[in-house]
């Protein structure tokens, strides 16, 4: 009986010994280094985007100590993988904070990651660079926002296709994954359409599953909505993996870009790498990057890439740019304030300025978000997008839309007001 | 006397294992709250916290061990359960955040105010009420397993049918939970908790609160299913498991049986979720994913499956691998060892890691009649299902 | 556009009646011109050349064009001269089109967006009316008929004459039709002659002429075409029930195809083979592979690459199975569940093995040639590519069949899989059948793969998002009952195209799923069980 005993009493002083080694041993290195933590999913369903930016954020790490680091420390990067899993997410992103000591992290694509590892930084006060496009309705004080939010990204691509540049559209498609991202954007832009003259006839809403394969019934649906002699146009918050059968469709049904064009918000050059694009060549998509653009300061970042992964095909898209102004705009906070303690970054941070990869200069606003030009790109044969418009100067992004009931009085300020949601009606935040 | 009765029930296994848990569950709150950091034996709440979520796992895989390993129900679908009270949990705590929310609206929370909902849907009425919440942590999905299981068992539904339908049913509530108009909050589910019962849910004593509460929510799982499977009820159900037509023939209402279990386990698997819920800090329908349930399954096979304990500690076990080859340099690689593990443990221990000692203690220890009862047991399991399955095999073409 | 449209057509219709009034020289110069606004890099000024080259009446107007509306035509940023980049990778010179040996560093391509891509696809529809080519002309109608310019009118009036094909004809007169109707200035018969030409293609395409009828036309018009349009919706109704019926049979061999490998394993063995998606994904990567190296090495082998595929991935994938089934399953006969987990921790190994390798990316695979656009049939639009994916399978399902029943392994495999002892002291090798059963419906879900890299993402997780459907598939029509798994598989695939449009994509699944669970209640063997003693254990 004995025996026994000792060996299932140390299996389970094992488990729990292992893990506090783990947390004793690890704080050992931290002396030397500023740990940056990257969130990313490597494994699962979203690796397939998530990898590049795990990438992308161990090349800037790795130049930002070619140039001697960050106050005069190496930077170090924590790489963790929460395997596409939403609680895995909070508990990496706990033991980045708690157990890695982290300055700050990067990371996160899609909003159910965002919104599951908000908790652990505001109780454990950390600052995350979230990259990616979103819905907006959000502002917190320990999140900055480098991605678009639908007012940078959106709302200026439906304005290029009413105008005539973009075909007078006047028939809208609004189709999407059922999940947050497109139902909060399509009713954005419902309202935003319906504000611009738009009759509810003129506009038709589709949602589908995530993983959707089948594509026949929504495609011919959207052929015989684009027959009734106005100008129609999809506006796509079709999820990454449900788009190559998408488009397969579509080109198969010979809906080409000339009649029915189909902007998308989620499709980028990433995404293209797996599809054959001859036949969806005009087909648009509305970012605040393309590699296509010509800038000096993107050529040498496409070249560092490519040289960085050793691979000359490797594309470079929106939410890598993302990673590139928020790292830097990190850095400069830091050095500006001469510590990365992340009260004071995070106070430090509204007003910095970094370049963006298409030659203009971003800036961190009192809402988290960042200025950021909006351009609409068509699909060439390439895989790559040409630029055929982009705003004039750069767009601010708004946390709260101005496009629906609950939000459209609320105001994000973290240096003025110091909240997320001052209500201008009630001169309050929150209420 | 109840302590004596308990200890009566008990194995050496079972009694070691509540041992540790009794020691976990008032050590770890109290070496958080109490030792300075500083102190070689405090338990940092980082730690506290993936122990709880480890414990919340374990609770989960005991209630499916007792369907599995004892009834031979296999449920691809027990993350449905839980799933089921983390909801109930989670739309507790999200009517308690009431003005506190983003939009300040005093009743719909937040996902709800930017779709424009306008009024609250009748399935949220209640859930400001903690008792009611609680009812709904074990009747929504008690209830939900009493319907399946009565379908399901009057009519026969066995072994593998039984299997995929259950993983239909959960990857239904996964796609139903996604629909935005659901109500449920979409793919983004229930999140920014604030209070719990009016304690901060991030504050430290509510932590170790809730720590404590799983800890021992685990113990009384436990001794609740070690007291159906030493019963004479629970040896019928391991009799239905080994040879259901016989049990059947002997005179007893196999699915009356089997419908009890299957509802107390999902009850089980509720609470489970619901103390998942505020820890974790988020529910969504992620949970109810397919692979979760598969993974549970595996939990119960590495810990060994009919041994209640086992299931407990695999779930431990397969969860700290998680949590280690997630981390640095093995990041990449934490799906090559969870499918190695499912592999492995199925070919090479296939009795799971507590069985296998078992089996070196009762060697030890001399064969009595227990240990041949036993291994006699497994012997026509796998008889019976290989005439199962062996008769499911032929061609028409 | 309009405004310029009188002058438009009269030019070309000059040019095409070769009564040209302009000198030849001076044409020539006016071309150059227009050329040069090509190197502004501006679509505004690009537009403007589109419209100018296409009433030049030069011989290289039609080539420029073509050459602009597929990327092909280049500018020098230094010298404004523009340059073609013809098929075979040398370069003319756009202006007079003269080959060009050595093109001059730093050309970039002259940019269009949609709107120019309308206006080229417009003026090459223009250009070609009169051309030699059938097909083109053809098109050139299908354009006209599309885009409703009234400044192509008289050309296509002229081309209405000329033309001897009657297909054609009919479309020219129909896309004059469509044409007159969308003019507020046309006579009411006109009007009429048009709604009820129109009325007669009865297609979507001839609703969207019909509802472009100006506000200010005669109500009795109005009121024709109103009647018309109903007509055809009616018509379009019909068929959108026979369209359904074809999605259903799409959606149904998809099913079917993924399904069958999974039939054999699961309903002739009893294994639960949960790695039977991964199979799938691993023929799609074999395609990927086959294109890549033909891509690379053999381009104009391309639309070659699915035949070759096929074997290759029935190779690859069958030995895969065979390996998975002599390494883990054969130790586990006789325990279903245990199967289940074991080659769901396989699954794991491969997807995440893909991933390794391949990357987590998308993978391109293209469509050869026959699997690429779609055709008209009595009203129903098919595509190429849906249609021999339904074929294949249909092949595949009866070359399987026969196969069960006719050949040495198929007899064995019946044998063995009915009573495994007898079979075995008949001197079948019960050991190496069970592999090569194993290996065979592995190969069957790797051919699947290769069809469905042609409508679906090839990446890691492919083969996830078809494993709960095929096993669904596989207990709906009867465990062990091929011809239950093809009835099940067409069955779903129709009742869920049936109730998409009512319900919605997401709703529709899920109502799918409740159905099939309480089927199985109401027979729990699905819906071709097996009868007999054998059935219960």
């Amino acid at each position: 009986m004995s025996s026994i005993k000792i060996g299932r009493r140390g299996l389970l002083a094992g488990i729990i010994g292992g893990a506090m080694m783990m947390s004793a041993a690890l704080p050992a290195f931290a002396q030397e280094t500023i740990k940056v933590g990257i969130l990313h999913s490597l494994s699962g369903t979203m690796a397939i985007s998530e990898t590049t930016l795990k990438d992308v954020m161990l090349m800037l790490i790795d130049e930002q100590n070619k140039k001697g680091g960050l106050l005069g420390k190496k930077l170090e990067a924590v790489v963790v993988d929460p395997a596409s899993n939403w609680p895995l997410f909070a508990e990496k992103a706990r033991e980045l904070i708690a157990q890695q000591k982290v300055a700050a992290v990067f990371g996160c694509w899609t909003s159910v990651s965002r919104k599951s590892v908000l908790p652990v930084f505001k109780e454990l006060n950390n600052i995350l660079f979230y990259p990616v496009q979103y819905e907006g309705e959000e502002s917190e004080r320990n999140v900055f926002y480098t991605g678009a939010a639908p007012n940078q990204q959106a709302i200026p691509a439906v304005d290029y296709l009413m105008s005539k540049d973009g075909g007078e559209v006047k028939r809208w498609v609004l189709a999407g994954t059922d999940y947050v991202y497109p139902r909060t954007t399509n009713k954005i832009l419902e309202a935003y359409l319906k504000a611009k003259g738009i009759a509810d006839a003129d506009i038709m809403i589709n949602y589908t599953p995530f993983g959707q394969s089948d594509w026949q019934t929504i495609v011919s649906d959207i052929k015989k909505f684009g027959s009734a002699g106005k100008k129609t146009a999809v506006v796509s918050t079709i999820n990454g993996d449900a788009n190559v059968p998408f488009y397969k469709e579509l080109a198969n049904q010979g809906i080409k870009a000339t009649d029915i064009p189909v902007v998308a918000f989620s499709v980028g050059e990433e995404e293209l790498v797996g599809v054959d694009t001859s036949n969806l060549v005009g087909h648009l998509a509305a970012w605040n990057y393309f590699e296509s653009v010509k800038s000096p300061i993107n050529d040498e970042f496409i070249a560092k890439w490519q040289a960085f992964t050793k691979n000359p095909k490797r594309v470079t898209n929106d939410p890598m740019e993302a990673h590139v102004i928020g790292f830097n705009m990190w850095v400069k906070a830091v050095e500006k304030v001469g510590t990365t303690d992340p009260d004071k970054v995070i106070d430090a941070l509204p007003g910095i300025e970094a370049p963006n990869l298409t030659g203009g200069i971003s800036k961190m606003l009192p809402n988290h978000h960042i200025t950021k030009p909006v351009m609409i790109g068509e699909i060439r044969k390439d895989g790559q997008f040409d630029v055929v418009w982009k705003t004039k100067d750069l767009v601010p992004g708004d946390a709260w839309s101005d496009y629906l009931d609950g939000s459209k009085d609320l105001e994000a300020d973290w240096v003025g007001k110091k909240c997320g949601n001052f209500n201008t009606k009630t001169n309050k935040c929150g209420s | 006397m109840i302590t004596k009765y308990i200890v009566s029930r008990l194995d050496g296994m079972g009694l070691m294992f509540l041992a540790v848990m009794a020691v976990v569950a008032v050590f770890v709150p109290l070496s958080n709250l109490l030792l300075p950091p500083t102190s070689a034996f405090h338990v940092p709440t980082y730690l506290m916290a993936l122990i709880g979520k480890y414990l919340c796992y374990a609770i989960l895989a005991v209630s499916l061990d007792l369907v599995w390993g004892y009834c031979g129900i296999l449920s691809l679908g027990h993350g449905a359960f839980f799933a089921l009270g983390g909801y109930a949990m989670g739309m507790y705590l999200m009517r308690q955040i009431g003005t506190r929310g983003v939009y300040a609206n005093p009743i719909l929370p937040d996902f709800m105010v930017f779709l424009n909902w306008k009024e609250l849907p009748w399935f949220w009425y209640g859930f400001d009420m903690f008792p009611f919440a609680l009812l709904m942590v074990f009747l929504a999905p008690g209830l939900l397993a009493f319907v399946f299981g009565w379908l399901a068992f009057r009519s026969r539904v066995t072994g593998v049918y039984l299997s995929i339908i259950t993983q239909a049913l959960t990857y239904a509530l996964l796609l139903a939970f996604f629909r935005n108009d659901m109500g449920f909050g979409g793919n983004n589910g229930l999140t920014d908790f604030k209070d719990i019962l009016g304690f901060n849910v991030q504050a430290q004593g509510t932590r170790a609160t809730l720590f404590f509460l799983t800890a021992l929510s685990l113990i009384l799982a436990y001794l609740l299913s070690r007291w159906m499977v030493t019963t004479s009820f629970g040896k019928i159900i391991v009799a239905i498991r080994d040879a259901e037509s016989r049990t059947r023939f002997l005179g007893f209402r196999v699915e009356h049986f089997k419908l009890l279990v299957f509802t107390v386990s999902a009850a089980m698997a509720g609470l489970a979720g619901a103390l998942y819920v505020p820890q974790v800090g988020i529910i969504n329908p992620s949970e109810f994913s397919p692979a979760n349930s598969i993974e549970a399954v595996i939990w119960v096979a590495v810990g060994g499956r009919g041994t209640l304990v086992g299931a407990a500690v695999g779930a431990i076990l397969v969860n700290f691998l998680k949590t280690v080859f997630t981390s640095g340099f093995l990041a990449p690689y934490w799906l090559f060892l969870l499918g190695a593990i499912f592999v492995i443990v199925t070919l090479a221990v296939p009795k799971g890691i507590i069985g296998t000692l078992n089996g070196y203690y009762e060697r030890w220890r001399g064969e009595d009649g227990e240990a041949r009862w036993h291994r006699k047991s497994a012997d026509d399991t796998t008889a019976a299902t290989s005439n199962e399955t062996g008769a499911g095999a032929k061609i028409h073409g | 556009m309009l405004r310029n449209a009188r002058l438009f057509a009269v030019l070309v219709l000059s040019l095409f009646m070769a009564t040209l009034s302009l000198s030849v020289a001076a044409r020539a110069a006016d071309f150059a011109a227009s050329l040069e606004k090509f190197a502004a890099d501006d679509f505004t000024e690009t537009a403007a050349a589109v419209d100018d080259i296409a009433i030049s009446g030069s011989p290289n107007a039609q080539k420029v064009l073509e050459a602009l509306g597929n990327a092909r035509l280049f500018f020098d940023p230094q010298t404004k001269k523009v340059y073609i980049g013809e098929t075979d990778n040398s370069y003319s010179d756009a202006a007079t089109g003269a080959k060009v040996a050595t093109p001059p560093a730093g050309l970039q391509t002259v940019r269009v967006n949609n709107r120019l891509r309308r206006n080229i696809d417009m003026a090459i529809g223009t250009l070609t009316l009169l051309s030699p080519d059938a097909g083109r002309r053809q098109q050139a109608a299908d354009s006209i008929f599309k885009s409703r310019d009234a400044a192509t009118l008289p050309a296509l009036e002229n081309a209405l004459k000329a033309e001897k094909n009657a297909a054609i004809a009919r479309t020219f007169t129909e896309a004059r039709a469509a044409i007159l109707l969308s003019q507020p200035d046309t006579p009411r018969a006109d009007m009429l002659s048009a709604v009820s030409v129109l009325r007669g293609r009865a297609d979507i395409g001839a609703i969207a002429a019909l509802r472009s009828i100006p506000d200010k036309a005669d109500a009795d018009v109005k009121a024709a075409a109103n009647d018309a349009v109903a007509a055809i919706e009616s018509r379009l109704k019909l068929i959108s029930y026979v369209q359904n019926v074809w999605y259903g049979l799409s959606l149904g061999s998809v099913l079917l195809l993924a399904a069958i490998g999974l039939a054999i394993t699961f309903g002739v063995m009893g294994v639960i083979n949960m790695a039977h998606g991964e199979m799938v994904m691993i023929g799609a990567y074999t395609t990927f592979v086959v294109q890549d190296l033909i891509r690379t090495r053999a381009p104009n082998l391309f639309d070659w690459s699915l035949p070759i595929a096929l074997p290759l991935a029935f190779l690859v994938t069958g030995l895969i199975g065979v390996i998975i089934e002599r390494g883990i399953i054969r130790f586990l006969y006789g325990r279903p569940l245990e199967t289940l987990l074991a080659t769901w921790g396989v699954s794991l190994i491969l997807q995440q093995a893909v991933r390794t390798i391949f990357g987590p990316n998308n993978r391109e695979v293209g469509a050869p040639s026959y699997m690429s656009g779609a055709f008209d049939f009595y009203g129903l639009a098919i595509t190429w590519g849906r249609m021999w994916i339904i074929v294949f399978t249909l092949v595949v399902f009866l070359t399987l069949l026969a196969a069960l029943k006719w050949t040495a392994l198929g007899l064995h495999m019946r044998a063995v899989t009915q009573n495994r002892r007898m079979a075995s002291s008949m001197g079948i090798r019960t050991p190496w059948v069970d592999a090569l059963t194993f290996g065979l419906g592995s190969g069957l879900a790797g051919i699947a793969g290769v069809a469905l890299s042609q409508i679906d993402n090839v990446s890691p997780n492919l083969g996830q998002s078809y494993i709960i459907d095929s096993f669904m598939v596989v207990v709906f029509g009867g465990v062990g009952n091929l011809w239950g798994t093809l009835v099940s598989a067409f069955a779903l695939g129709i009742a869920n195209k049936f109730l998409e449009p009512l319900a919605g994509a997401v709703l529709a699944k899920i109502f799918i799923l409740v159905l099939l669970i309480l089927f199985i209640q109401k027979r729990p063997r699905g819906l071709f069980a097996l009868k007999g003693r054998a059935v219960e254990a």
